[in-house]
């Protein structure tokens, strides 16, 4: 029987075992449930991302494939046993030196596949790293650090050094590094408890249906393992969440019908097996299907249905700017154009996962996410408590870049381990997340620019209509910042732009990496080319004319009174565009088939909340026992927060990184550091980090009675101030044991637009240009990126080694979103029919960073998570277009698109 | 409840085989993937223990494919030049664990329109074989595949090797895989080729394939025809290539590629697979 174990003798990470295993579970099922080794990661169960790669007698498999039965007799290694006397391995090593680990979900199978690498070849080839890593799928890092690091493997680890008072600036291994190389991190779906209920939404398979739920009696009977089915009359308090107070739309459980296919209906909550025995179609659901409204047409048809009673037009929301009466078509030189873009997944490694316990009257949720803050408060409204009734810890997060900023799991869970006063555990399949969970928004373009005779730019008009789907999510504030970016980075005398978001029954858009400005950039640069072949000017020289600078006013009519660093960008740029404008045309020369092409983006992204407050606070303490411990909440989802808050901490102290401990993002022990979004976390905790740390510093030096630059020296329990030695244990402890505590907040200075769009939006603003150079096959119609190099102002790198890691795996994005990525609903809800970059389609990236700085941020620092992606597809389409001649207005420009365009081409020339 | 076994001997699995309805798994890698999210226990036949259906051997007349030889298998056997086709397609099946662990019989069983190994087997003009308690047949590969998921297995019949004939040992091969990114990629369009030459360096035998662009790969019969006889250059293939040599192709318009966009695509890489043999 395939439930019925068998014996089994095997080498599990350097021990021989012998256990009765289900023989067809498969391998990483057994390797997580049986044996604790949580490194596994359950990516897709389908072969398709590879974070579950294990080591099988020395070869990489992904676990998920492997029957358990195959480990009888065989040797089996995971990321867990790679270490070995508590030391790592080189490979572990290297990966932790070339700044390789970003979220980590995909790292334990990276590493499996590496150590393969590294035992079959001392010295491997960048082509023989390719190949061993091919199978292994990461989101975060654009792939570069880590085949570097694989190459490096060989070499032996070189001492780390922690430099005191100059922290920031250093390329220091990530704080969280060690835990999430040598397997023992916790995500999502590793820490459930073994008593733990399961909890199984049941979804609707249609886009738009009246529901109604029938009698659950004769289910129950028949599954006597089923404990609980919830629907939403079980909801004690609000039965709809959302971003924005009032616009709450989405429900927990459908209310009276679904509005896009994956809605949750209710939620079995049961024992795991007994839950997997329960086929949707025994579920007592009838829906009485609609017509659904799929795409921005449908929806905006005089006489659609309309989607939300209280929503005419199914309009969610519009916003404009107004700047200056001037009009494209009365400039000199006028281009114009139209783009659609697709929905985009998100595609983080770690699909959504969680459990919850009532501890009480308080509710303790352990899950993945970007924003515990907003889960807390989210989900004591959703169960009727005082927020401080509700306590989120938030795991290790495996990548989120905007879809773990809603509610996935949480309020599910909140309600079933409230009611039941069990763990109840909910992990999401990756059909299932890429179904439900949110996506970037579809988005169709119409824009005009003019500039005068001498290539200034006078007037920028936009309309741009983004399909927010079902429900709202954060479709308000990829409406409110569209308008702001839309006319680029680039100083405009006049402006309208128009944004709206339109719902339909297609899936929730809400936040990804860069709020709908990735859409609106393809229009933006594109028309930068046009407009400057008109002119007769340089792409480059074009947009160095005219790049915001400071002293500029922008479309909102906010002054940048410094740190826009755009044009130093262009500069850093401007030898390696001449050379490979060179190269393109000696390569081109005689029209061979495989052209090569080389293009611009350039970008502005305000950090922040748009013309909202969104505060930080940060505390720093020191305990009697001369310990200094940073309360950290800014939640880090890879790109590093936990790492860089160290390092400004150190500096703003005075002293090492290493005398730093760190209590991360907790609801009950941290104070609010906001949402892990928006590009705010450097420098808008960054900078409360540095208040913390400077207003911990003056208490030191007042209790020392010491200059202001005195030296600090902690050292086992003493405090040395200059010269003088304070005694800690007579200061009197607070409940934490903290005699002195240092507070930080800091809210970036910004104010709410007005009716016209105009007001200071955002505190600071991060500048890039990044280059392309791609090689087409004219006859197949399919692009090869070749190289970017990335210049980006990022006021100040804290750690260099991590900002460019966001660089990378931005570019990495923005490259699928260019080239590869089209999520359809109901066609692609994997990861072989959705496709994301591999480490075989990344180019050679140079990123050049230009430290520009900002006054308010931490010693300068503005943030990077988002302006990576935002040039990358602007600056691909453009060398593609430089290649090809062919414009492409529609993303992902993909083999089959590409080559419809150059047939057309010919055919018209 | 669902039955596992995994016999050792070939025998004890055709017996399980003729008792009762086994899902045969190899690789498994096609399987699991298919049990994502849902609860569809099978009673399951593992061959992976079977030794005598590992390995890649030859007698006088043919080269032989066990059942659980697997892609990485293929790469690293010493093999003539007429399955460097096949070694093209094998270095190029989704990423390093997939080959480790895919089997290239699987791979035919699993009848999938874009699968791998079809194109270059039928160039190789390969034979499967089917072995049950009651007997063996063998069967061209053409005929064994049968549509989408669809094949000749007969019930009791386990498919225990590929045979390839050394005749076409002396032949050059080729295989290209058009996909929309590197690594774990599903084939928008392949091509794969096979031919051998007389002393006078005109085409004794040319077996051209296009895998993904109908329900079942397709030999070329038509081009094949056409190019018997002519001397193997770059520039005249090239000129006999034409779009009627695809005709019989019933590409599928989806997420991969329009249908017309694949039939342009096959004859494009036809041309330069020909011009890839040339060379």
């Amino acid at each position: 029987m395939s439930d019925d174990r068998v014996e089994m003798s095997f080498h599990l990470n350097g021990a021989r075992r012998e256990a009765r295993l289900r023989p067809m579970a498969r391998l990483s099922e057994t390797l997580r449930d049986e044996f604790g080794y949580t490194s596994v990661k359950v990516g897709c169960d389908a072969g398709d991302c590879g974070a579950c790669t294990v080591l099988l007698d020395g070869r990489q498999v992904c676990a998920c494939l492997v029957p358990t039965a195959r480990m009888d007799g065989a040797m089996v290694v995971s990321a867990d046993g790679l270490a070995a006397n508590g030391f790592l391995s080189r490979v572990q090593e290297a990966f932790l030196r070339h700044g390789a680990v970003q979220c980590g979900a995909c790292i334990p199978g990276m590493l499996s596949a590496a150590t393969e690498i590294a035992a079959a070849h001392a010295h491997p080839t960048r082509q023989q790293v390719r190949d061993g890593l091919g199978g292994v799928l990461c989101r975060c890092t654009g792939y570069q650090n880590i085949v570097d690091a694989v190459m490096d493997a060989g070499r032996d680890p070189d001492p780390w050094e922690t430099p005191i008072g100059g922290a920031v600036g250093a390329r220091l291994p990530r704080t969280d590094g060690v835990a999430k190389v040598d397997g023992s991190a916790i995500f999502g779906a590793d820490g459930i408890p073994g008593d733990a209920l399961w909890l199984r939404a049941v979804r609707s398979p249609h886009m738009a249906a009246k529901i109604s739920i029938g009698d659950l009696a004769p289910l129950h009977e028949r599954h006597p393992g089923l404990v609980k089915v919830l629907t939403a009359a079980d909801i004690p308090g609000n039965k709809c969440y959302g971003i924005y107070p009032d616009l709450k739309d989405q429900p927990v459980f459908a209310l009276d019908q679904v509005r896009f296919r994956g809605e949750a209906v209710l939620a079995l909550v049961g024992e795991r097996a007994a839950l997997d025995a329960i086929p949707d179609d025994e579920v007592p659901i009838t829906y009485a299907v609609l017509a659904p409204i799929v795409g921005l047409d449908a929806a905006l048809e005089t006489g659609a249905r309309q989607i939300h009673e209280d929503k005419p037009d199914n309009i969610l929301i519009a916003a404009a700017l107004r700047r200056g009466e001037g009009d494209p078509s009365n400039c000199a030189h006028a281009a114009s154009g139209d783009w659609r873009t697709s929905y985009v997944e998100h595609a983080y490694i770690e699909p959504e996962a969680g459990y919850a316990q009532r501890r009480g009257d308080r509710l303790e949720i352990h899950v993945t996410t970007q924003t515990p803050y907003m889960d807390r408060d989210e989900v004591a409204l959703i169960m009727d408590l005082a927020s401080e009734y509700v306590h989120i810890v938030p795991t290790v997060c495996g990548g989120g870049f905007g879809g773990k900023l809603d509610q996935s799991v949480q309020p599910m869970l909140a309600l079933a381990a409230w009611l039941l006063d069990r763990p109840v555990a909910c992990v999401f399949h990756r059909p299932e997340s890429m179904m439900v969970t949110t996506k970037r928004h579809p988005a169709r373009i119409s824009a005009r620019f003019g500039c005068d005779v001498d290539g200034r730019l006078c007037a920028a008009v936009m309309t741009a209509d983004f399909d927010t789907g079902a429900y709202a999510s954060w479709g308000p504030t990829v409406a409110g910042r569209v308008p702001v970016h839309g006319g680029g980075p680039y100083y405009w005398p006049n402006v309208a732009i128009d944004a709206r978001a339109i719902f339909s029954n297609g899936p929730s858009c809400g936040a990804f990496r860069g709020f709908g400005v990735p859409q609106v950039a393809l229009a933006h640069e594109a028309l930068m080319d046009d407009l400057a072949a008109r002119v007769g000017m340089d792409a480059l020289e074009f947009r160095h004319l005219n790049a915001l600078r400071a002293g500029n006013r922008t479309a909102t009519g906010q002054l940048l009174a410094a740190s826009a660093g755009l044009d130093q960008c262009l500069d850093a740029l401007r030898p390696h565009w001449q050379a490979a404008q060179n190269q393109v045309r000696r390569h081109n020369a005689g029209g061979p088939i495989r052209r090569l092409g080389v293009g611009l983006g350039c970008m502005w992204y305000g950090c922040g909340n748009t013309g909202l407050s969104n505060p930080s606070q940060i505390r720093v303490t020191l305990s009697a026992a001369g310990r200094v411990t940073l309360y950290n909440g800014a939640v880090d989802i890879g790109q590093g927060s936990y790492t860089i808050m160290r390092q400004i901490c150190a500096d703003a102290l005075g002293i090492g990184v290493d005398q730093i401990e760190q209590v991360t993002g907790d609801t009950d022990l941290t104070p609010d550091a906001g949402k892990t979004s928006a590009s705010r976390q450097t420098y808008v905790t960054g900078r409360a980090t540095e208040l913390a740390g400077l207003d911990l510093r003056r208490q030191i030096l007042r209790l020392a009675n010491a200059e202001e630059n005195a030296a600090i020296t902690l050292t086992a329990g003493t405090l040395v101030v200059g010269e003088t030695e304070v005694t800690l244990s007579r200061l009197e402890a607070d409940g934490n044991g903290a005699v002195l505590v240092g507070n930080g907040v800091f809210d970036p200075p910004a104010t709410a637009l007005d009716a016209n769009g105009q007001g200071e939006p955002y505190g600071t603003y991060a500048f890039a240009a990044q280059m392309a150079l791609v090689e087409v096959d004219m006859e197949l119609g399919t692009t090869k990126v070749i190289k970017i190099i990335a210049a980006h102002d990022v006021g100040k790198a804290i750690n260099p080694t991590l900002v460019e890691g966001q660089i990378h795996g931005g570019i990495a994005q923005g490259l699928g979103l260019a080239l590869m990525e089209e999520y359809l609903p109901g066609k692609t809800d994997n990861l072989h029919d959705y496709l994301i970059p591999t480490v075989g389609d990344m180019p050679e990236i140079e990123v050049i960073l230009v430290e520009d700085p900002d006054p308010n941020g931490p010693q300068g620092a503005k943030g990077v998570g988002e302006p990576g992606l935002v040039p990358t597809a602007p600056a691909i389409l453009a060398a593609i277009k430089s290649a090809t001649g062919v414009g492409m207005h529609r993303v992902p420009a993909t083999p089959d698109r590409l080559r419809a365009g150059i047939l057309a081409r010919e055919a018209a020339q | 409840m669902a039955s596992y076994l995994r016999p050792t001997e070939l025998s004890h699995a055709l017996s399980a085989l003729a008792d009762g309805n086994l899902t045969v798994i190899a690789g498994a890698t096609d399987y699991y993937p298919a049990q994502v999210g849902r609860h569809d226990p099978h009673d399951i036949l593992d061959i992976s223990a079977i030794e005598a259906l590992s390995k890649i051997t030859h007698d006088d007349d043919h080269w032989r494919i066990g059942a659980m030889a697997t892609w990485r298998d293929v790469i690293e056997a010493d093999l003539p030049a007429c399955f460097d086709g096949l070694k093209a397609a094998a270095v190029q099946v989704g990423g390093a664990q997939i080959q480790n662990t895919a089997t290239v019989a699987g791979n035919l069983c699993n009848a999938s329109p874009a699968a791998d190994a079809v194109p270059p087997l039928l160039s190789l003009d390969a034979r499967v074989v089917l072995e049950a308690k009651s007997g063996v047949r063998e069967r061209p590969l053409g005929e064994f595949i049968q549509g989408n998921r669809r094949t000749a297995l007969e019930t009791g019949q386990l498919l225990t090797a590929i045979k390839v004939p050394r005749a076409l040992e002396g032949g050059r091969s080729g295989f290209i895989k058009l996909g929309a990114r590197s690594y774990l990629v599903i084939s928008i369009v392949m091509v794969a080729g096979l031919v051998v030459l007389d002393e006078s360096g005109l085409v004794r035998q040319i077996n051209l394939s296009i895998g993904a662009c109908s329900e079942v790969a397709q030999r070329l019969p038509a081009l094949e025809a056409d190019l018997l006889g002519k001397p193997l250059d770059q520039q005249l293939s090239a000129g006999i290539v034409a779009p009627r040599h695809f005709a019989q192709l019933r590409p599928l318009d989806d997420h991969r590629g329009t249908a017309a966009y694949r039939l342009d695509a096959c004859e494009t890489l036809t041309k330069r697979l020909l011009a890839e043999l040339a060379a």
